[in-house]
């Protein structure tokens, strides 16, 4: 199946939820979403066995100046087909529903941008900093991040 | 400077060396030490082949050592991070004087390519514990780093034992005057 004719079906079910369909080779087409109801998309991607999408190959956060993003690549193992999903949230009120328990690879995935960018995924089990230390100020992958002067009594700077 | 050099000296032939009970220790602990590794990245598979049998580190009397509390230096062999300073930190001050200290790698030394946006990086570990040799590369070959092994050996080998505090003084005029 390809990406136009996921989109169609998506469309059908879900209706205003699925925004639009950016095709613009050579990058990977992707389907924008709304985050409200992603979950249930998601869901419906991994239990319909026309999509069967049993592989969630790589999450990740983006940072725009006034928006954060996830981006999620998904991978049929059976029918060979992947998509590539977007959610994009203000910065303000970062918070995005988890999918930990659709794809469990996704647990680690998401701490770590809630590590790097501070997207707060609704619904994690567990969802503390990952990479740095747990009592680690700001969010170190946002463009607007200032390194700390010290940690710990340590001279961070050059 | 080393003990066994002196065989060569027209006057002590016959076997027999004559040298003092500083030079003797200092011999022995300088051919004869224990290290508690620290690998932290790309250095430490270089300090893999270090230890293998093409670079065989242990013809220098070396053994690895799993605890601090065993060991007479440590080597940091990687990029330092703000995380595990405080453990390189804990685990240098639980280590038996007399102790020394290998850094191995740029980033070990200095940063290296994380000094500018490394917001996570201890640029340097001088920075919390006392480094004695500085080993340059990123990362450096294994003849770098028995470079710096035997420049630890050297320094080893020189160290004074007893009336440490005149040596320090005589060491440091000779520094002043340029002839060390």
């Amino acid at each position: 199946m390809n990406t136009t004719e996921i989109f169609e079906l998506l469309r059908e079910k879900f209706k205003d939820a699925i925004i639009d369909l950016v095709d613009n080779p050579p990058s990977d087409s992707f389907i924008n979403v709304v985050p409200e109801k992603l979950f249930d998309i998601c869901l419906e991607l991994r239990d319909n066995p026309e999509f069967d999408f049993d592989y969630l190959m790589c999450l990740s956060g983006v940072d725009f100046p006034t928006n954060l993003q996830v981006v999620y690549h998904l991978y049929s193992l059976n029918k060979k087909h992947k998509i590539v999903l977007k959610v994009t949230v203000p910065k303000e009120n970062p918070k995005v529903p988890s999918v930990e328990r659709i794809w469990r690879s996704a647990d680690w995935h998401e701490r770590e941008a809630y590590d790097l960018f501070g997207i707060i995924f609704e619904g994690h089990h567990n969802l503390i900093r990952i990479l740095l230390p747990y009592d680690w100020e700001g969010y170190p992958l946002r463009k607007d991040y200032k390194e700390p002067e010290t940690y710990h009594g340590m001279r961070v700077p050059y | 400077m080393g003990l066994l050099d002196r065989l060569d000296n027209p006057y002590e032939t016959g076997g027999i060396i004559l040298g003092t009970l500083e030079d003797i220790l200092n011999w022995g602990r300088s051919k004869s030490d224990w290290y508690l590794h620290f690998g932290l990245a790309c250095c430490a598979i270089e300090f893999m082949s270090m230890n293998a049998s093409h670079f065989d580190f242990m013809r220098f009397g070396i053994i690895p050592r799993a605890t601090p509390r065993q060991a007479d230096f440590i080597m940091i062999t990687g990029t330092v991070t703000l995380k595990m300073a405080e453990r390189i930190k804990v685990l240098w001050e639980q280590m038996a004087e007399p102790k020394y200290c290998i850094s191995v790698g740029s980033c070990a030394n200095s940063g290296g390519p994380y000094w500018q946006y490394g917001y996570h990086v201890l640029k340097g570990v001088d920075r919390i514990i006392p480094v004695h040799v500085y080993v340059p590369g990123c990362p450096p070959r294994p003849e770098a780093m028995e470079e710096g092994m035997m420049k630890l050996q050297s320094l080893i080998d020189r160290q004074a034992i007893f009336r440490k505090r005149e040596k320090l003084a005589e060491n440091e005029n000779l520094i002043k005057s340029n002839k060390m």
